[in-house]
């Protein structure tokens, strides 16, 4: 099992690495959620990973899972669902601002065109 | 426990909501409430580094959760000093506002109290996680203002700028589930006591996640060849916008020092020692390098504000890199003053671009424009203090950074990477000479040569609101030029505060006993 999560952890990972060098702001954005996955799974696993146990520790003895990176996770969970959405909306307005969702800056050409039209 | 520790960030807090959902369109009490609660701010940053003055840590245990389980807040003189440094810069910022800029697009007032609140947040916290937290809410805080008042190029530059900042939370995450899964902790004093503790195959473990965490804060620090965001960002950003992001930075710098002072030396014997090999000092060389080319090489004011920022950031990370107490003063007494430069100067250019219509800040022969003689004037004292001239407190800053770099010359004790003294002497001064020209280019193309199509003049825009702002930024850079000995004295006091953690981590952990107590 350890050896599946790792290794999902990193195909996503290197996933959304490759996206995320793309010219594209949506490609990117994708990149973005992939890789805030990888982190997440990652997150969730320096609890150790343990089946059929809860995250619950009232008996020492008694097995269980550590409570504290699901915590975590679940913060990490929130701020990356908020932050795609943000990015989102603002991809969405630089398209409709600037006519391209390209992520390079306006260069000097284009800045003079855009204030010529 | 302490309430008044918890205060910078709930006064914010509370404040940003009103003024988002209560106030939204009512702008004399929108922009009463907002300068209101920063001028609170700034009395509450200065009760609590008269506070702090005593040498004593104080925690703050929210929910009476003490120890390393609960949420700790800690303040010690640093954070009381970045608190009243942000409130400082906070106040110049919101007064700056009211001249306009706050209606060029809606919310400028509930996200300034909210990055306000981050900002808070992030100097006060005591945990690696909520470090995270308070990162997060004033990144997103940023992101708002970021692009405030729009604009193509502003849109695209913001997109950039989330784009690496999101990479930069996810990089972070990734080192604190590593630190949390060798260590099992994440409270910042818990964990320097814990790593000294840490079975020897794990030791690459953790080393990757302060990497990862060196990272993360180089990103936000502009360290080269982190920097790429800072340029195209800044100069995008509104005047107000890009001179609150002035301090951004200097969160990178202040959870390098906190994080680092923490786990070295006997605290942590050896985890973290790599850094103070002065690694950093290359990084801040370098930072400096690049940001004095773009001083010289600008070709609009706000670039050239820009990479001036840089290059003080370059200045800085050599002082923090050095990694000594000496050091670590002169780069607290830096870290202000270039706050308030940097931002200062950010705001006089906002002023130069609203006078000169069809012209904004590009470096370039234009007609004369209303109230040039003034504006000339306080850009001049401005660049001054970026450059690091006498007589305002830059050139005591680079002084003391000089002094504290000669002072463990080669034979010193612990002269870290810092040994080769006299070519970092060499690099400090000939970067302030190439910014020296580089400001002199630019304030006299702008101020004194005339372009030949002589445009009629405009309308003047408010000049009061905005002098008082900047002036007010100025008025405290001429104040710590005065009390450099009482400033100096309390950094000194500050930095042997930070090079001998033990008051802190006692602080820290010893409320895991006596939680809520008093």
């Amino acid at each position: 099992m350890e050896w599946l999560v790792a290794a999902a952890i990193a195909a996503l990972t290197a996933s959304g690495v490759y996206l995320i060098l793309a010219q594209r702001t949506y490609t990117v954005v994708i990149g973005l959620g992939l890789l805030t996955y990888a982190t997440n799974l990652f997150l969730f696993a320096t609890g150790r990973l343990a089946v059929n146990a809860p995250p619950i520790v009232g008996d020492p003895q008694a097995p269980h899972t550590d409570p504290i990176p699901q915590a975590l996770v679940l913060t990490a969970i929130v701020i990356s669902f908020g932050m795609t959405a943000l990015t989102l909306v603002m991809a969405v307005r630089g398209y409709f601002e600037s006519g391209g969702d390209d992520v390079d800056l306006l260069g000097p050409e284009e800045e003079v065109a855009k204030e010529r039209r | 426990m302490n309430h008044w520790l918890i205060l910078p960030i709930l006064l914010p807090a509370i404040v940003a909501p009103l003024l988002a959902l209560a106030l939204r369109h009512d702008l004399t009490m929108t922009r009463t409430f907002s300068v209101g609660s920063t001028v609170l701010l700034v009395l509450l940053g200065g009760y609590l580094t008269a506070m702090a003055s005593d040498g004593v840590t104080r925690t703050y245990a929210l929910g009476a959760w003490g120890g390393p389980v609960g949420i700790v807040l800690v303040l010690d003189r640093l954070a009381a000093v970045m608190l009243l440094l942000t409130a400082t810069l906070g106040l110049g910022i919101a007064i700056y506002s009211l001249s306009g800029c706050d209606k060029a697009g809606p919310h400028f007032h509930p996200l300034l109290q909210f990055q306000l609140m981050g900002l808070n947040g992030a100097f006060l916290t005591g945990d690696l996680f909520n470090l995270f937290v308070f990162f997060e809410i004033l990144l997103i805080a940023s992101y708002g203002l970021m692009v405030h008042g729009g604009g193509a190029a502003r849109v695209r530059a913001g997109l950039q700028y989330v784009m690496i900042n999101l990479v930069g939370s996810s990089i972070f995450l990734i080192g604190l589930g590593l630190i949390y899964g060798v260590t099992g902790t994440l409270n910042m004093a818990d964990f320097a006591a814990k790593a000294t503790q840490i079975a020897a195959a794990d030791s690459a473990l953790l080393q990757t996640g302060l990497a990862l965490l060196v990272a993360v804060f180089g990103i936000k620090a502009a360290v080269v060849p982190l920097h790429f965001w800072l340029p195209g960002t800044y100069a995008n950003a509104a005047g107000p916008v890009a001179a609150l992001f002035a301090i951004m930075t200097k969160v990178g710098a202040y959870a390098l020092i906190r994080v680092f002072t923490l786990c070295h030396g006997d605290a942590a014997g050896g985890a973290a020692d790599w850094f103070a090999s002065g690694w950093l000092v290359w990084g801040g060389v370098a930072t400096l390098i690049v940001g004095t080319i773009g001083i010289v090489g600008a070709r609009s004011l706000n670039q050239q504000a820009s990479f001036a920022g840089l290059a003080s950031m370059g200045t800085l990370l050599i002082a923090i890199g050095g990694f000594t107490p000496a050091l670590g003063s002169a780069a607290i007494y830096y870290l202000i003053h270039s706050t308030l430069a940097v931002a200062a100067l950010f705001l006089v250019i906002d002023m130069i671009i609203r006078r000169r219509t069809g012209f904004g800040d590009a470096l370039v022969a234009a007609p004369r424009f209303v109230h040039g003689g003034l504006i000339a004037a306080t850009f001049f004292v401005i660049a001054i203090a970026v450059i690091g001239l006498p007589p305002l407190s830059g050139f005591i800053g680079k002084l003391l950074i000089l002094s504290a770099i000669a002072g463990q010359a080669p034979g010193a004790e612990g002269g870290g990477g810092v040994a080769g003294w006299p070519w970092l002497w060499g690099v400090i001064l000939v970067t302030s000479l190439l910014a020296l020209i580089g400001f002199a280019f630019s304030g006299t193309l702008v101020f004194w040569r005339r372009g030949s199509d002589g445009a009629a003049e405009t309308a003047a825009p408010p000049i009061v609101v905005p002098m008082v702002a900047v002036g007010w930024l100025l008025a405290c850079m001429v104040l710590m030029t005065l009390l450099a000995g009482p400033a100096t004295d309390y950094f000194d006091q500050t930095a042997g505060q930070l090079f001998r953690p033990q008051g802190y981590l006692e602080a820290t952990l010893g409320e895991a006993g006596g939680g809520g107590g008093s």
